[in-house]
């Protein structure tokens, strides 16, 4: 490394966020898929939520999840204050014509908030929730499906969990092509592309974790 | 445009502010029979006549070349840099933009770096700070060379040129919710450093002027995209992705 200071700079504290949320993005992408499992019924949920819980790598995986969080996080803080310093006076009026930009991509960090107390209240209320058991085959399994089933009988609980999809969904729509131009990648070929990739991924995400409280609401 | 073809009456909100410690104000102003045709700046130039017959201090704004290619004519108009129409510089744009009884809100361009000097002049050295840090070549080139002496590639030669087309405005700083100088800097960088003259010296470039940008405290890049929209050039927003790649490869390389 030069002696200008890389993990200082505004260009890598941004490549530094950004690569650390499309590590999350990685994350998301397994827990969604995983969780499918809802659909083809309670064994085989609990069965795959007991193989990852009794897994003895998963403290690993979970501590690097918390440090990318942790990164994302502190970056995301340092470059709002600096961004928010950068213009002390406020405009009084708002750019909202050819020239206005998408409302998603301006409040990313108050998005970040609303997500972060999502996580912690999602943690709370699984992770570290209730502990039913359920047995399959002679083995004692958490019955995770159950804690779920319960959970979401409270149609204000589910709207709310409903609401904070769609605002993960919203920053992942930014965030995932964002990344890329951050990273430095860009070509007008595959410009367009990205784009619609960043758009699938947030969709796919907050829509498949969204059909499976709406589901379990309906139908359990 | 036919409805806009008649003579307009004008409400103005324009920012006045003494000096850079002083608290600045709006001031309201009507002005009556505005030409369609009118420059922006012809409109000012109208109001600052009729403050001058009243006795009252002019508006001061910055401008220069009055026809889009020197950068000078700064400023906000209802909450847009360079005003509503893409593209266009404030001295290129023209009343037709704006519809009979409207009012319109004047501001300087805001950012911490951008001081205001004087209501809508606003003081933009550190731009020439940032060039001063690599927005040049400073290898012997030799003498002008013949054309087409030099290969480069089409596509390489139309980014670069386009560009070059930067005029240094701080449109992208005024209109960018952090106030990232990030469009600018990155225009010069890829000017320069896609064209063999300028490919020898290109990542002391991009370390260099990206530490200074830094170092004058505008903002970082969100890629929300507001500062090519607002930019009279239409500088594109790739720019900003290439001084990304170029930063971090010469932040891992260069000695
Ligand atoms: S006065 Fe030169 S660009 Fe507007």
């Amino acid at each position: 490394m030069s002696k200008n200071n890389y993990f200082s700079s505004s260009v890598g504290k941004k490549q530094l966020m950004g690569i650390t949320g499309l590590a999350l993005c990685g994350f998301l992408f397994a827990h969604v898929s995983g969780n499918f499992l809802l659909f083809v019924g309670a064994k085989e949920y609990n069965m795959y939520s007991h193989a990852l819980i009794s897994n003895p790598f998963l403290v690993l995986a979970e501590l690097g999840l918390v440090l990318f969080i942790l990164i994302h996080m502190v970056q995301a803080f340092v470059l709002t204050r600096m961004n928010k310093e950068a213009r002390p006076v406020k405009y009084a009026i708002k750019a909202k014509g050819e020239k206005a930009t998408s409302l998603v991509s301006t409040y990313m960090w108050q998005q970040g908030v609303i997500i972060l107390v999502f996580i912690a209240l999602h943690l709370w209320t699984f992770k570290y929730g209730e502990v039913i058991y359920a047995e399959y085959d002679g083995v004692q399994v958490r019955d995770l499906f159950g804690l779920v089933v319960q959970v979401f009988q409270s149609p204000i609980y589910l709207a709310g969990y409903l609401l904070a999809l769609l605002v993960l969904g919203l920053h992942l729509s930014h965030g995932f092509q964002s990344t890329f131009k951050t990273m430095g990648f860009n070509h007008p070929k595959y410009e367009p592309k990205l784009k619609l990739m960043g758009h699938s991924f947030a969709a796919y995400v907050a829509l498949g974790f969204m059909v499976q409280p709406v589901y379990i609401y309906l139908f359990h | 445009m036919s409805e806009n073809s008649k003579n307009m009456t004008i409400h103005l909100k324009l920012w006045k502010q003494d000096g850079p410690k002083s608290k600045g104000a709006f001031v309201s102003h009507t002005v009556k029979d505005v030409s369609p045709d009118m420059s922006f700046l012809e409109l000012i130039d109208v109001v600052n006549s009729e403050f001058i017959k009243k006795d009252k201090r002019p508006v001061e704004f910055d401008h220069d070349c009055r026809e889009g290619i020197c950068g000078t004519c700064s400023m906000v108009i209802n909450g847009e840099a360079h005003g509503p129409q893409k593209a266009t510089t404030t001295c290129q744009l023209h009343m037709r933009s704006f519809c009979d009884g409207d009012t319109i809100t004047v501001e300087p361009f805001r950012a911490k770096t951008f001081r205001v000097v004087r209501d809508l002049v606003v003081d933009r050295s550190s731009f020439d700070r940032i060039i001063q840090k690599g927005g040049f070549v400073s290898v012997n080139t030799g003498n002008a060379q013949d054309a087409n002496n030099i290969p480069i590639s089409k596509p390489d030669s139309d980014r670069s040129f386009s560009a070059a087309a930067c005029i240094g405005c701080g449109a992208c700083v005024a209109a960018c919710k952090n106030a990232s100088a990030s469009l600018f800097v990155a225009a010069k960088i890829t000017h320069l450093s896609l064209l063999p003259q300028g490919q020898l010296e290109h990542r002391q470039r991009a370390l260099n002027m990206v530490d200074q940008m830094d170092k004058e405290g505008f903002g970082a890049c969100t890629n929300t995209g507001a500062c090519s929209l607002a930019c009279p050039k239409e500088i594109s927003l790739d720019s900003i992705a290439l001084m990304n790649r170029e930063y971090l490869k010469s932040s891992v390389k260069e000695r």
